[in-house]
């Protein structure tokens, strides 16, 4: 009698289950994290308690509130210009995530675009894509971008577009090898036989089945973009000064630091690995995902 | 006939006026494709002087070992020869058209809209992204300009066509939620989706388990019936070609060796090496003789032998084989052998 009644009462546990076991190694945190960036980054303007543009010189320097001189006023202290530490953050979220995922979904269309004509196309094309890529990958890519930078000038979407064309290349080489298998799979064989054109077989049957690889690249793409980004902050290239980023407050904090003004630069480092981490860590699970050759079907 | 209507949508033959007696569909005449590497030094003749003829409504069979150009053939046919295939010499006209001398765009309107092929491994030839509604009606859209809608609604009768049950489900399915054979079938209902004249199977049945093949043969046979649709049908299986086709041709290192009715070809081969061929496989009949395996190694096709390509392994081969290679020799009703004993035959 028992059993019997078990047995009704199973099913929904095992209706259940799939979801679970799904996302059972999904990495929350790292999401959550992302997510509340990305919320910060929109609401930005509600949420932050001052103009972090604007400072009053009488409270330079005050320290985050739970230390003595810190006040409730300014929660993670003030800046060498009297700017609330805590606003310029916030703001600062909105800086990296504009630059971080405009920049990333940039050069993953030029590369993605470029690999697919070069790996479908073959001969000619594929010669002058791939060299120019490994002429690409031979310039160290910071340096490179210093000197974009020098010639078009700092601004936020400057910087999107330095950061574009300095990084598709690792599209390129990735869906260019995908595409080179694709292209002997005997479906894409198939379109041939049943007449679609070069330009039909390329947007209909190699995009969509590259565009997995495409979007998991993208997300660890996503670590390095923000990486880079806040390093041409701090090296004075990157978004001009009055703008809060992350990495141009760690440049400015660098002198405090020596006489302990800690929280200007630990603050901003912070935010940058936290965010940096949760999207690698994103990243790397969304690759074992999505990769055909280690997911179970 | 159903040509005095034009509209009709439907899927029965549209018959056109090309007496089947008079002109063939498709006639190659002294065809050659080679391979040629990169530094031009090895020239691989993987076709070599074929000519053969199909008429409307009829099924040829090419048979012959892994490597002796059958499937370049059906590639020349098509046009879409990987970079180092070559096109050498020869003609191929169909309806009439030599379509060595159409371009690029012209031929892509002849491929999957008047020749089709269906492709050695159907089991791979569908887009794992794409519903099997898209699939099927995309030549329709390619070719005709079909709105998504209307080509969806053929897609229905052609999946309807190749005998898939509730087919109104099953467009919106996708390939991994078919078997295998009724993506082989779906796969042959992209062949004939814009009522191509010819169809080129090529080995479509080796992925396939015995009752699978049976019943996809019989389909195309249905098929081509119902579409008067001329068939090439490339294997390696005799039993395959017995079952389904009118005319033959065996192929050996490049070359067509011999040409006729299947029947006759059959019951009396006259080039050694069908001879072989046929005496290799057994037969319910005749238990009590051994099967004969055919000594040797196909030649390689870079270097052939100055005679026929044959006379290494034919054990009937004389002093003029080994010097020269034989021309096609053209016997009675249709049958041709490039070999010295047809001529020998025919002088006798």
């Amino acid at each position: 009698m028992s059993t019997q009644a078990e047995l009704i009462v199973a099913p929904p546990s095992f209706r259940r289950r799939p979801v679970f076991s799904w996302l059972g190694d999904f990495p929350l945190i790292p999401t959550l994290i992302l997510v509340v960036i990305g919320l910060v980054a929109i609401f930005a303007n509600v949420l932050a308690p001052h103009n972090p543009e604007v400072g009053s010189l009488v409270a330079r320097f005050k320290p985050p509130f739970w230390q003595t001189g810190g006040s409730t006023k300014y929660l993670l202290g003030t800046d060498q210009l009297g700017r609330d530490v805590l606003s310029r953050l916030i703001f600062g979220a909105r800086v990296s995530v504009v630059v971080g995922f405009t920049a990333v979904i940039f050069a993953g269309v030029i590369g993605t675009g470029l690999g697919i004509l070069s790996g479908y196309l073959g001969g000619w094309v594929d010669q002058v894509v791939m060299r120019l890529t490994d002429t690409w990958l031979a310039l160290p890519a910071l340096t490179f971008a210093i000197f974009l930078a020098a010639i078009v000038g700092p601004s936020m979407w400057n910087i999107v577009l330095i950061l574009g064309i300095t990084y598709w290349t690792r599209y390129a080489r990735v869906i260019r090898g995908e595409v080179l298998s694709l292209k002997e799979r005997e479906f894409v064989r198939l379109a041939v036989v049943a007449g679609c054109s070069k330009r039909t077989i390329m947007v209909r049957h190699i995009l969509p089945n590259v565009i997995n690889t495409a979007i998991v690249l993208g997300t660890l793409m996503l670590g390095v973009v923000i990486i880079a980004e806040a390093s041409l902050s701090f090296l004075g290239v990157g978004v001009p000064p009055p703008q809060p980023a992350w990495g141009l407050m760690l440049s400015d904090g660098k002198q405090g630091l020596m006489v302990g003004y800690w929280w200007l630069t630990v603050f901003p480092g912070c935010c940058i690995m936290l965010m940096v981490l949760s999207a690698n860590l994103l990243g790397d699970w969304l690759r074992v995902k999505l990769d055909p050759q280690l997911r179970q079907l | 006939m159903s040509s005095s209507t034009p509209n009709s949508a439907s899927y029965e033959p549209t018959r056109r006026a090309v007496p089947a007696a008079t002109a063939p569909l498709l006639e190659l005449q002294n065809l050659s494709t080679h391979y040629v590497s990169a530094q031009g030094t090895r020239v691989v003749r993987a076709v070599d002087e074929v000519s053969l003829r199909i008429n409307g409504g009829e099924t040829l069979g090419i048979v012959g070992e892994s490597g002796s150009g059958k499937s370049t053939l059906a590639l020349t046919i098509l046009r879409i020869l990987p970079p180092a295939g070559r096109i050498v010499s020869g003609k191929m006209l169909f309806e009439g058209e030599d379509l060595l001398e159409k371009s690029e765009a012209e031929m892509r309107r002849v491929r999957g809209k008047r020749i089709a092929m269906v492709l050695q491994d159907p089991m791979a030839s569908l887009n794992p992204l794409f519903t099997i509604g898209d699939q099927v009606a995309e030549p329709i859209r390619v070719h005709e300009g079909a709105p998504r809608a209307t080509a969806w609604n053929r897609a229905k009768d052609l999946l309807k066509a190749v005998r898939i049950p509730s087919p109104e489900t099953r467009v919106t399915q996708y390939p991994h939620e078919m078997s295998g054979g009724m993506r082989q079938r779906i796969v042959g209902a992209i062949g004939i989706s814009c009522e191509p004249r010819l169809l080129i199977a090529d080995e479509p049945t080796t992925s396939l388990d015995l009752t699978i093949q049976a019943q996809y043969l019989n389909l195309l046979r249905d098929l081509q019936r119902q579409h008067h649709l001329a068939l090439i049908f490339i294997t390696h299986n005799l039993g395959i070609v017995a079952k389904m086709c009118d005319q033959l041709a065996v192929m050996y290192a490049g070359r067509v060796v011999e040409t006729g009715p299947v029947s006759q070809i059959f019951n009396a081969p006259t080039h050694p090496y069908t001879e072989a061929l046929l005496n290799s496989i057994p037969r319910m009949t005749d238990s009590t003789q051994r099967l004969t395996a055919i000594d040797g190694q196909p030649p390689d096709l870079a270097a052939l032998p100055a005679g026929c390509a044959f006379a290494p392994r034919c054990p009937r081969a004389f002093g003029r084989c080994r010097d020269a290679a034989p021309p096609e020799f053209s016997e009675v009703r249709g049958r041709t052998a490039r070999c010295w004993l047809a001529a020998q035959g025919e002088a006798a």
